[in-house]
C-alpha cells in the first residue's frame, strides 16, 4: 500500500472510510497516492467498492471519515462542479436531447467561454477523438464505439487534469473494447492527463494502466505496476483474480535459502518461494501460473521436486494448448503451453511429471 | 424490380408470407374495433349529427308506431318560395293554418312548439293553442289568425320557423357561441343578459388551466422525489398518491365539501387558532375556488403518473455528468434534468387539461353559480331543458377545442413524444 502522506501527490485518499448505512463499511481505511500524469485503475469484483471510491473522488459521494485531496487541496467539502474533474460514465450520459457539439460545448458554456473558443475547442477535440464529422449528431443517432468516443472528447474537452473513467468501455464489443483501451491509453499520453480508470475487467487493467489496484472488501490488496501483480501476487485473491491459476493447498514442512517445502493435503512435496508464509507448519495456499508449468523433465533441475499428474483432456486453441491435468487429488489443474512446432501435445489418460521454478510457484496465505 | 429466387416478385412474396399473421393480428383486435366502433364513435357521430339536425319542425315521430310524418310542409314550401325579409302574406297564414290542423291531427303541436320555443319562449303556448282551435280558422287567416294571439305577426317568430323549416342547421352552433339570426336573418349577440355561453366556455378554459398549472407545480417535485428514492419509499409515495383513485369519487368530491364549508374543517380550524375571525370565516366553496381546489386534488394523480414514468428513465448520471462539468445544480436541472421531463410534462399537462375540460361532477357540487363549467350546463341540456340539440352542439364546440389542443401539441412538442406511463 501506498504512503498516506506523499509529497508531491495529485491525487490522495488518507485514511477513507465510506459507509451508506452507519451498519456496513464499503470502503475500509483506504490510503492511496497517485503522481501527476498517472494512468491508475481500480479493479476488482462489483461490490468492492472500487466505484465508491470514485464517486467519492467526482464529488457525488462524501467520505464518511478521512480526507481526500486533489493537488494538495482537501476537496471533500468542494461541491462537484467545482472540483474540475473530467468523467466519462458507465452508459456515456450524453444528453439525449443535444447534438454531438451542444453535448461537448456545455461544460465550456457553463464555464462562460466565448463562443468562437468554445466552436474551435469542440472541433479540435471531435478530431482527437476521430469524430470529426458528427457534430451534428444526437447520441441516439451514433454507434455504441462513437458514443463511447464522445463521452471522451466531453471529459476533456474542458481540459480537466484529472479524468476518471468508470467502466467506459463496458459496453462494447470484445474487438472494439480492445482498439478503444489503446485509443484511450494513446490519447491520455497525448495529453498528459491523470487518468482513474475503473474496471472489472483485468486484462483491461492490465494492458492500459501504469499501476493497477485490486479492490476486494472494500480495501485495496495489492497496489503495483500490471507485471508486478501478475507474476508477484500479495496474496490469493490477488493470485485469483487476476489472470489464470492454478492453487494447491498444503502445510510448510520447512524453510530454507529461500525456498519452502510444501507437504500438499492431495499428497507430494513441492518448492515454493514464501510469500506469506514465515515458518514450518503453517497453513498455506501455493499459486502457479498455468504457462509456468512445465512438463518436460530435460528443462527441469535435477533436484526439483515433481508431482505426478493424469492428463484430463486436451484443448487446441489455436495460439497455446490447454491441458487439463489431475495434480494432487484436484482435478482442475491447467497448464499451457505454445503453440510451437516442436510442442508435445498430451494424450488424455497418459502419465506424465510436472514441475516449476521455486520462484514462479508461490506459497500465499491459506 | 427484385424477385425472389423462384421468380415471385419480391413485395408479393413478402404480403403473401405475412398475410397469415395479418389476418390473425386482425382478428385479435376485432372485438376492441367493434366495441370502440358501438360504443364511442358511433355515439360522437349521433351526437354530432344531433347539434345539426332539425328535425323537430320538419317531421313528426309517433313513438308508439315509429312512423315518421312530414309535418309543416306547407309552411315550408312558402318559405322555400319566398326569400329571406318577405313580409308574410294571406297564403303565408293560410299555409300554417293547414299545418296546425295537421299538427292537430298528428297530436304534435307540442312538438313543434317546444322546437320555436327554444329560439323564443313563450311560444309554445301560441301553437297549442292554434292547434286546439284549427278547425275553426277560416279565411282570411291572417287575421283569424292574429286574433288569437297577436304575436302570431311577430317577425321574429316568422324568423324563428323560417330556420326552423330547413332540416339542417347551425342554429345551435349560434345559440351555443351566445348568438343568433336576427329578423333579417343576419348574425347577432343575444341581449347581454341572456350571454351565458361564451362566459362558460372561457371560464371552462382559464379553470381548466389553472387547475393543470397548479396540478404540475403539485406534481413535479413529488413525481422528482418518487424517481429518486429507493423503491421501499417510492412505493409507499405511490401508494399514498394512487389513494385518491382507490376511492369514490363522490366521496373525495364530499370530503371536500366537508372540509372548505364555512363551518367546515378548515374554517373551524382556522377560528380556534385564531387566524380567523368568526365573522371572517372564508368562503372556499359553492365558488371557484373550491371546484380549483377539489378538481386539482383529484386530478393530480394524472399529472404525477407520466411525470414519474418519464422521471424514473432519466439516469441520474445525466445529472452527474453535468455537475462533473461544471453546472451548478440549478444549471443542471435547468439545461439537462428539464429538457428531459417534457414529455411527460407535455402527457400529464394535456391529461389533466382535457379531463377538468370536461368535468361534471365536482364543479357540480362544489362549484356552486360561479364555479359552474361547460359541462354543467351540457348536463342541464341535456337533463333538464331536454333541449338535446344546443347540448351537442356545446359538446362539439367542446370536442372541436380538444381536438385542436390536440393538433398544437402535435405541433409544437410532437405527439410520439407523449409518455402516459
Amino acid at each position: 500500500m501506498a504512503d498516506s502522506h506523499t509529497d508531491g501527490a495529485f491525487v490522495e485518499f488518507d485514511r477513507v472510510q465510506k459507509s451508506y448505512d452507519g451498519e456496513n463499511l464499503v470502503v475500509k481505511d483506504l490510503n492511496l497516492s497517485m503522481p501527476k500524469g498517472e494512468f491508475l485503475t481500480m479493479l476488482g469484483p462489483s461490490g468492492s467498492g472500487k466505484t465508491t471510491c470514485l464517486m467519492m473522488l467526482a464529488g457525488f459521494e462524501t467520505a464518511t471519515h478521512g480526507d481526500i485531496r486533489l493537488d494538495g487541496q482537501p476537496i471533500n467539502n468542494i461541491p462537484p462542479h467545482k472540483r474540475g474533474i473530467g468523467m466519462v460514465f458507465q452508459n456515456y450520459a450524453l444528453f439525449p436531447h443535444m447534438t454531438v457539439a451542444e453535448n461537448l460545448s456545455f461544460p465550456l458554456e457553463v464555464r462562460k467561454i466565448p463562443k468562437a473558443e468554445r466552436e474551435a475547442k469542440v472541433k479540435h477535440v471531435l478530431e482527437m477523438v476521430q469524430m470529426g464529422d458528427f457534430g451534428g449528431r444526437r447520441p441516439a443517432q451514433l454507434s455504441g464505439g462513437q458514443q463511447q468516443r464522445v463521452a471522451l472528447a466531453r471529459a476533456l474537452v474542458f481540459e480537466a487534469d484529472l479524468v476518471l473513467m468508470d467502466e467506459p468501455l463496458g459496453a462494447l464489443d470484445k474487438q472494439l473494447r480492445e482498439h478503444m483501451q489503446f485509443e484511450i491509453k494513446r490519447i491520455a499520453e497525448n495529453l498528459g492527463i491523470t487518468v482513474v480508470y475503473v474496471t472489472h475487467d483485468q486484462t483491461e487493467a492490465l494492458t492500459m494502466s501504469d499501476r493497477v489496484a485490486v479492490f476486494e472488501d472494500g480495501r485495496i490488496q495489492q497496489l503495483a505496476p500490471p507485471d508486478e501483480l501478475y507474476e508477484s501476487p500479495d496474496n490469493s485473491f490477488v493470485a485469483q483474480f487476476i489472470g489464470e491459476n492454478n492453487t494447491l493447498e498444503g502445510v510448510v514442512k520447512e524453510i530454507k535459502n529461500g525456498i519452502a517445502l510444501v507437504q500438499l493435503d492431495g499428497g507430494g512435496l513441492i518448492d515454493c518461494k514464501p510469500v506469506n508464509v514465515t515458518k514450518a507448519g503453517e497453513r498455506t495456499r501455493v499459486s502457479i501460473r498455468p504457462e509456468r508449468v512445465e512438463f518436460n523433465k530435460e528443462r527441469l533441475s535435477a533436484d526439483a521436486h515433481t508431482l505426478k499428474a493424469e492428463v484430463l483432456e486436451f484443448i487446441y486453441m489455436g495460439d497455446i494448448f490447454r491441458t487439463r491435468l489431475r495434480v494432487a487429488g484436484k482435478e482442475d489443474f491447467i497448464i499451457k503451453s505454445r503453440n510451437a512446432p516442436d510442442q508435445v501435445r498430451l494424450e488424455p489418460g497418459s502419465e506424465i511429471e510436472i514441475g516449476w521454478m521455486a520462484d514462479d510457484c508461490r506459497a500465499l496465505d491459506a | 424490380m427484385l424477385t425472389t429466387v423462384g421468380g415471385k416478385p419480391l413485395k408479393e412474396a413478402l404480403a403473401h408470407a405475412q398475410s397469415r399473421a395479418k389476418r390473425r393480428a386482425f382478428l385479435l383486435v376485432l372485438p376492441l374495433l367493434a366495441f370502440i366502433v358501438v360504443s364511442f364513435i358511433f355515439p360522437i357521430g349521433q351526437m354530432l349529427y344531433k347539434s345539426v339536425s332539425n328535425t323537430g319542425f320538419t317531421i313528426s315521430k309517433d313513438f308508439g308506431t315509429g312512423v315518421s310524418t312530414p309535418i309543416m310542409t306547407n309552411l315550408a314550401e312558402w318559405f322555400e318560395e319566398n326569400p329571406q325579409g318577405t313580409d308574410p302574406d294571406e297564403t303565408a297564414y293560410a299555409a300554417l293554418a293547414a299545418d296546425l290542423l295537421v299538427l292537430r291531427e298528428l297530436k304534435a303541436p307540442g312538438q313543434a312548439g317546444t322546437r320555436i320555443n327554444y329560439e323564443l319562449s313563450g311560444s309554445r303556448s301560441m301553437f297549442t293553442k292554434a292547434a286546439r282551435k284549427a278547425k275553426k280558422l277560416a279565411p282570411p287567416f291572417k287575421e283569424s289568425i292574429i286574433d288569437l294571439d297577436e304575436d302570431w305577426a311577430d317577425p321574429s317568430l316568422w324568423q324563428a320557423m323560417r330556420t326552423a323549416s330547413s332540416a339542417v342547421t347551425v342554429n345551435f352552433y349560434l345559440a351555443a357561441l351566445d348568438r343568433k339570426r336576427a329578423d333579417d336573418g343576419s348574425v347577432e349577440m343575444v341581449p347581454e343578459n341572456r350571454q351565458v355561453y361564451v362566459t362558460l366556455f372561457k371560464r371552462t378554459l382559464i379553470l381548466s388551466l389553472m387547475i393543470t398549472v397548479i396540478c404540475f407545480f403539485l406534481a413535479f417535485p413529488i413525481a422528482h422525489l418518487m424517481a429518486t428514492l429507493p423503491m421501499r419509499k417510492s412505493n409507499l409515495l405511490m401508494i399514498l398518491v394512487l389513494l385518491p383513485f382507490w376511492t369514490s369519487l363522490l366521496v373525495r368530491t364530499t370530503s371536500w365539501m366537508i372540509v372548505l364549508q364555512s363551518q367546515g374543517v378548515l374554517n373551524d380550524a382556522m377560528v380556534a387558532t385564531g387566524i380567523l375571525a368568526d365573522e371572517n370565516r372564508i368562503q372556499m366553496m359553492y365558488n371557484q375556488t373550491g371546484t380549483v381546489i377539489a378538481m386539482t386534488h383529484i386530478l393530480l394523480p394524472f399529472m404525477v403518473l407520466p411525470l414519474y414514468s418519464v422521471m424514473s428513465m432519466i439516469n441520474p448520471s445525466y445529472v452527474r455528468a453535468a455537475r462533473s462539468m461544471g453546472a451548478t445544480s440549478w444549471t443542471a436541472f435547468r439545461r439537462i434534468y428539464f429538457p428531459q421531463t417534457v414529455p411527460g410534462i407535455g402527457a400529464g399537462a394535456l391529461l389533466v387539461f382535457i379531463l377538468s375540460v370536461g368535468y361534471y361532477i365536482t364543479p357540480a357540487l362544489v362549484g356552486g353559480a360561479d364555479g359552474q363549467l361547460i359541462s354543467n350546463l351540457i348536463a342541464f341540456h341535456m337533463t333538464k331543458s331536454l333541449n338535446w340539440s344546443l347540448a351537442a352542439a356545446l359538446a362539439a364546440i367542446l370536442l372541436g377545442a380538444v381536438l385542436l389542443l390536440y393538433w398544437l401539441y402535435d405541433r409544437l412538442i410532437g405527439i410520439d413524444n407523449l409518455k402516459l406511463g
